[in-house]
């Protein structure tokens, strides 16, 4: 029903932008596809909300054009798009029941009475709201009142995208998972595009098919939940997801070696050299670096180490830069001595906190 | 079992004390009063309740006397309400929300309710004067006759005007902070429910000032069924007994005539009927928010007998809320 392509985007909330920093959504280009599900990710402040209101249409972008499929919609009215809006806080209107709800948006548009009543049954039944239809909206439940304002997305035919911002920020944490694989049922079930906005890394990787992660007003990666995992196109990707994040070392390159305070690592790919006023660093995730007893490999100061129920991390520090480690069930640590060993082909070189592409070494893969 | 500490009566005792003085003992002299007779001198005579079987009966002088100015003090009540409450929201809704105007405009509300009572009630004998008063020169000069010490109906319509004028403001004060209260969330689901202005103002924004308003309700309606200054300074309670509202008829039963039994008696009752109200409105106030928790209560047990948990059911309502 509908791909949205956002064509040239960037929006300023002051009115005479100049510099990159007037703007909350730097220029991005992007398709979302017809039916898939989508999740934006990135921490408060990043422009996410400001993306998501301008595809609903509640801000005018300063520059560049929105198309669903290939009409331009950059300056259509809200109402007037064929969208519809789950906000933070549930939006129910207090005085009608659920059943006076989900008919809202339908009676504003006129639909007869007969159609209504149907499309109000059928949804309700979709949202497990069958049983309190007649009860007045205001009592009932924050997730419920969240099934609802999603009832009235739902219930109008020509919706072909649903827009969520934070949905699940005052739903109680038993119940987030119930409404979440409630809305991964409506997707299969329904062909509507869902874009999904949180900072919450597990809610985006659990819902969404394609992961975008927003940062400073721009996208810095698309990617589905692994490629996010596996290779961070940005040192700010790796260190936003995971838990704990990515860790990133000064590193100097020297072709398919890093040099990190003067300890050599192997790496999976041969780089060029780097231009001198580049930062250079290295990222890996606390997976793939292994603290062991002191011995082979490379020796560090270990802080302490922390449970976090399935497995243990390490805090360990490297010619003083801090970094975190997986450490094997079976190894015990005396003193405050250990060494690294790293899973090569799992280290990233970044320059000024881009991925940089280099060539991977042949035969060296295991 | 809790054992509760008693001493802390001892710090509400100076409270105890100063109502006792204040509210309590003059009103006891006002109990003392209705059920004396006195012919000056300081001469009393029981009377029982024979000022309240009078006040009562609409039948005897005393009597149609109170009720006509208890039905005249509904009146203006009910018709001040009926201005003041609808201009008020209208104003509000039309108030800017954001930006420099907003604090001039909350200036220019709050203006009137900073001036006292006589002044307002002076000004307007003033500006309603036919031959120096510019409205009633005005006025006069367009051709309608306009004399509110002559006409009940412009006595009337001057006490209103000025009502409205003083205290339309407290209304539109209460009604905008409702509306500034309403997440902008509402708005824009609205918008893309496609719901009218007039949707949106009878689904969002009518139920979310609701508490307010009945609070604006509340204190108007006591207000004007207090009503005392404003018609005193205009026309001392005339053309005739036309503005005779019933606190000014109480002062002339009690110091224009010295009939001090039947002031009391009178003001006893006066005092109970607003008593009542303040009740009446309290208790609908308190069981509208009974309701809404009685049925986040039933919620909670249909859940759990449903087999959902019932957890947090009510708290979560609360914080929703």
């Amino acid at each position: 029903m509908a791909r949205i392509t956002l064509d040239r985007l960037a929006h300023s909330y002051s009115a005479d932008p100049r510099k990159p920093s007037d703007y909350a959504l730097k220029e991005i280009n992007h398709v979302w596809e017809q039916g898939g599900a989508y999740a934006l990710l990135g921490p408060s402040g990043c422009g996410k909300t400001t993306l998501l209101n301008i595809i609903s249409g509640l801000v005018i972008p300063t520059r560049g054009r929105i198309l669903f499929d290939d009409r331009d919609v950059t300056t259509l009215r809200t109402e007037a798009r064929n969208i519809a809006q789950v906000f933070q806080f549930p939006v129910v209107y207090d005085t009608m029941t659920v059943a006076g709800n989900l008919a809202f948006p339908l009676e504003n548009r006129r639909v007869p009475r007969d159609v209504i009543e149907a499309r109000v049954k059928e949804i309700a039944g979709l949202l497990g709201l069958e049983r309190v239809l007649e009860r007045k909206a205001r009592n009932l439940t924050a997730d419920a009142k969240q099934k609802i304002s999603l009832g009235r997305g739902l219930v109008r035919a020509d919706v072909g995208a649903i827009l969520f911002d934070e949905p699940l920020t005052v739903i109680d944490p038993h119940l987030k998972w119930q409404l979440r694989s409630t809305l991964k049922e409506l997707h299969r079930r329904l062909n509507v595009t869902m874009i999904y906005v949180t900072h919450d890394q597990t809610e985006a990787l659990t819902f969404a098919d394609k992961v975008v992660v927003m940062h400073d007003g721009a996208v810095v990666q698309l990617g589905t939940p692994e490629e996010l995992f596996e290779r961070p196109a940005h040192t700010f990707v790796g260190h936003f997801i995971g838990s704990p994040g990515m860790n990133i070392l000064a590193a100097k390159i020297e072709g398919a070696t890093a040099r990190v305070d003067g300890h050599a690592i192997p790496l999976p790919r041969a780089y060029p050299p780097f231009p001198k006023d580049q930062r250079v660093e290295i990222g890996v995730r606390p997976e793939y670096v292994h603290l062991r007893p002191s011995g082979s490999g490379i020796p560090v100061k270990v802080k302490r180490i922390d449970d976090i129920g399935r497995r243990r991390i390490a805090r360990v520090e490297l010619d003083g830069q801090p970094l975190a480690a997986s450490i094997a069930d079976s190894i015990a640590i005396e003193g405050d001595e250990g060494s690294l060993a790293f899973d090569a082909e799992q280290i990233h070189v970044y320059t000024d906190g881009r991925l940089a592409a280099g060539k991977p070494l042949v035969g060296t893969q295991s | 079992m809790r054992t509760v500490n008693q001493k802390a009566w001892f710090l509400v005792l100076p409270v105890f004390a100063i109502v006792l003085f204040s509210a309590l003992l003059p009103l006891m002299t006002v109990v003392n009063y209705s059920v004396q007779d006195s012919f000056g001198n300081n001469q009393f005579f029981w009377n029982g309740i024979g000022w309240f079987q009078e006040l009562l009966d609409p039948s005897s002088q005393l009597g149609e006397r109170f009720f006509d100015s208890l039905w005249r003090n509904l009146l203006f009540s009910a018709v001040i309400l009926l201005i003041e409450v609808p201009l008020g929201i209208l104003v509000a809704l039309s108030m800017p929300r954001q930006g420099w105007t907003v604090a001039l405009s909350l200036v220019v509300m709050a203006l009137p309710l900073l001036i006292p009572w006589n002044v307002v009630g002076t000004i307007w004998q003033v500006f309603g004067r036919g031959d120096i008063g510019l409205l009633g020169y005005t006025v006069n000069r367009l051709g309608i006759d306009y004399n509110y010490t002559a006409s009940p109906l412009a006595a009337w319509t001057t006490i209103v005007v000025m009502d409205v004028w003083h205290w339309t403001s407290l209304v539109v004060l209460l009604s905008y902070a409702g509306l500034k209260s309403i997440p902008d969330a509402y708005y824009q689901a609205a918008r893309i429910d496609g719901a009218s202005r007039w949707a949106v103002f009878r689904t969002i924004q009518l139920p979310k000032m609701r508490r307010v308003l009945l609070i604006a309700v509340l204190l108007r309606f006591m207000d004007s069924f207090m009503i005392y200054t404003e018609p005193f300074v205009l026309t001392g309670g005339g053309p005739g007994n036309a503005t005779t509202f019933l606190s000014i008829d109480l002062v002339k039963l009690a110091l224009g005539q010295f009939d001090l039994g039947k002031a009391a008696a009178m003001s006893l009752v006066y005092n109970l009927i607003i008593l009542a109200m303040c009740w009446v409105f309290y208790t609908v106030m308190t069981n509208a928010d009974a309701d809404r928790r009685r049925t986040a209560i039933d919620e909670a047990a249909e859940a759990s007998a449903a087999g959902l948990p019932p957890a947090t059911t009510v708290e979560l309502d609360r914080r929703a809320a």
